[in-house]
């Protein structure tokens, strides 16, 4: 990796206490938000995102410019930050707000002035309690120096920003759920249309609801501008982006790179490869609602578009690395656990769908499986998709579920016919039974190291 | 209904509810919980009555959300809270063994309470830390890249 390339994280990588507002500022911080409110006009810093080709990284990479340009003429606008992060895998969001929390106030400041908003929240997950509370230390800090708060560095433009806890709700990541739930009701995605809550959202105002990562692409835009912020990535991807290694691979971590890396590259050349040299069995690229992906798919580039053209996603950039000694099997009992454990209820498809999946994959994994179960799994999973008000129906629900049997068929297979698992003898799996039982989920063979 | 928060407590509810536009209090409500949860240890149906009487919505508005979210605890629990993560990532390296100890050490199961009312041994959806599994939290506490030796020394260095 060059470090020179790493424009997200390089500071908070080299530079000791920066989440103190004083560090910050004497390595530059909040100078852009200065140079904003007093020399630019907000249809420029708007323009700028827009040229900047920056896409939402919240999973689901939608251009942010465009986001903003949907807002309805009306005010008060409101501003909500989502870091509500839960989908498993990603973790690029709780390190960013651990190492960099005014970065993201300052792209929180710009995106508010640029779009004529006087009121925000950070939505952040109700267990990251430490964040939480050094989000509102920094905020404080932020009001103390006039960087929040009424007539901001004396440009008239007033900004209230305020942290907003969860508790524990994958929902919330949806935004219109993390609305809901900011309003004070359970988080129950709305119905669409409207598409976006920049035509109707929070307290019926129109909002923005942009991810972490996105609030800190948008600050390096203001402070460099379009043009540099695209000589990185690619046209597709401009930027970089914050790829999370995690799984069996020797080298987990977070890694700030350009979207022009292969997901090969990727896991051997940055992650140093399989633990313990094992086989690669298989991958999730983008977070665990990410169809997976096996051994032979892997020369494909980290590109929002080149992943969708390999019949995956680049979602949130967390990769999830499987040696062979996983059963197939197991991995998505337990992605079925969770997406069955935070299915919210409101959408009958995905609430009743969600257990369904969950219970055949238990039976198939614990040996009782029957040979029409498959096609079970397959029928509930088409009878989810797109019958549910959200997305999250189809994400941590049938995406994995439909690929991991698709791509794993045989496997499957022999758990049905064999009436047990094949990848590993019952003796040597670890704690099969007690855990299954106890916990409800697989994987538990998987040994450390 | 007896329940009130402490002066001190009553003093940062005013604080949480001053963040949002007054003719949108229920906005409150997760904080107000949080708060009420941290002064009570769990939140019962006086907590929520108290709750809705702070935002002044119906104890039935609050209800709704304090039944949904998986982090507000409807019963007592232990001094301490352990929740580890099960999902793909820590499964992957080895939460499972993590809980068994657990289990042994604690002489519970998952979802019980030590009888002398010290620990809760949870399960807990994926807590974004995948890179350093597996992973869990006491109380307001993050451990990561745990191995059975530090569970036991974080467990014998709890009060």
């Amino acid at each position: 990796m060059d470090a020179s390339r790493c424009i997200l994280t390089r500071e908070m990588e080299t530079i000791p206490n920066l989440t103190d507002i004083d560090i910050y500022i004497q390595h530059g911080g909040y100078q852009t938000v200065e140079k904003a409110l007093k020399m630019m006009k907000p249809e420029e810093v708007v323009k700028a995102v827009t040229d900047s080709g920056l896409k939402g990284r919240g999973g689901a990479g939608f251009p942010t410019g465009r986001k903003w340009s949907l807002l309805a003429n009306r005010f008060p606008r409101y501003l909500c930050c989502n870091a509500d992060e839960s989908e498993p895998a990603s973790f690029k969001d709780r390190k960013l707000l651990e190492g960099n929390p005014h970065r993201v106030i300052e792209g929180m400041i710009l995106t508010s002035y640029a779009n004529g908003i006087n009121l925000g929240y950070i939505y952040i997950r109700g267990e990251f309690f430490q964040i939480i509370e050094q989000m509102d230390r920094a905020f404080a800090q932020a009001y103390e120096r006039g960087y929040l708060g009424k007539n901001i560095l004396g440009t008239g433009f007033d900004l209230d920003l305020y942290t907003h806890p969860g508790a524990g709700a994958y929902i919330c990541g949806e935004e219109t759920g993390l609305i809901e739930s900011l309003e004070g009701n359970r988080p129950y995605p709305r119905l669409k249309p409207p598409y976006f809550p920049a035509a109707i959202g929070l307290w019926q105002a129109p909002t923005i609801v942009n991810n972490v990562e996105t609030m800190a692409d948008v600050a390096l835009v203001v402070e460099h501008g379009a043009d540099w912020f695209k000589g990185f990535g690619t046209e597709d991807s401009t930027g970089s982006r914050l790829f999370g290694l995690c799984g069996h691979v020797k080298k987990p971590g977070l890694y700030e790179l350009e979207s022009t890396i292969t997901l090969r590259s990727l896991i051997y050349d940055v992650g140093g490869g399989v633990r313990g040299d094992k086989k690669l069995k298989a991958v999730i690229p983008g977070g665990i609602s990410a169809p997976v992906l096996t051994p032979d798919e892997l020369d494909v580039t980290m590109e929002f578009g080149e992943m969708a053209k390999a019949g995956t996603m680049g979602g949130t950039g967390g990769v999830v690395v499987m040696d062979e000694t996983v059963c197939m099997v197991d991995a998505l009992l337990n992605i079925s656990m969770f997406a069955r454990h935070e299915s919210c209820g409101q959408c009958t498809p995905c609430r009743e769908g969600m257990p369904w999946i969950n219970d055949m994959l238990r039976r198939i994994e614990q040996g009782h499986g029957r040979q029409e179960d498959i096609d079970l799994l397959l029928d509930v999973c088409f009878n989810i998709e797109g019958r549910t008000v959200c997305v999250f129906g189809q994400a941590p629900g049938v995406w994995p579920t439909r690929s991991f049997i698709v791509k794993y068929l045989p496997e499957f297979q022999a758990h049905i016919e064999q009436h047990k698992c094949v990848v590993l003898p019952v003796e040597e799996s670890y704690l099969r039974k007690e855990n299954v039982e106890m916990l409800g989920v697989g994987v538990f063979r998987a040994k450390n190291s | 209904m007896t329940l009130e928060f402490s002066p001190e407590a009553r003093q940062r509810a005013e604080t949480i509810i001053r963040r949002y536009p007054p003719q949108y209090k229920k906005a409150a409500v997760i904080p107000l919980l949080h708060l009420a949860q941290e002064e009570w240890g769990y939140i019962s149906a006086e907590a929520m009555a108290y709750v809705a009487t702070l935002i002044e919505a119906p104890p039935v508005k609050v209800a709704e959300v304090a039944t949904f979210y998986p982090m507000f605890n409807k019963e007592p629990i232990g001094k301490y809270e352990i929740q580890v993560c099960h999902t793909l990532p820590c499964a992957l390296t080895g939460c499972g063994r993590i809980v068994k100890h657990l289990c042994e050490k604690l002489n519970i199961q998952v979802g019980q309470t030590t009888p002398d009312r010290r620990f809760t041994l949870k399960k807990v959806e994926c807590l974004a830390a995948c890179d350093r599994g597996p992973v869990m939290l006491v109380n307001k506490t993050l451990y990561t890249n745990l191995t059975l030796e530090q569970v036991d020394d974080i467990l014998n260095g709890l009060e």
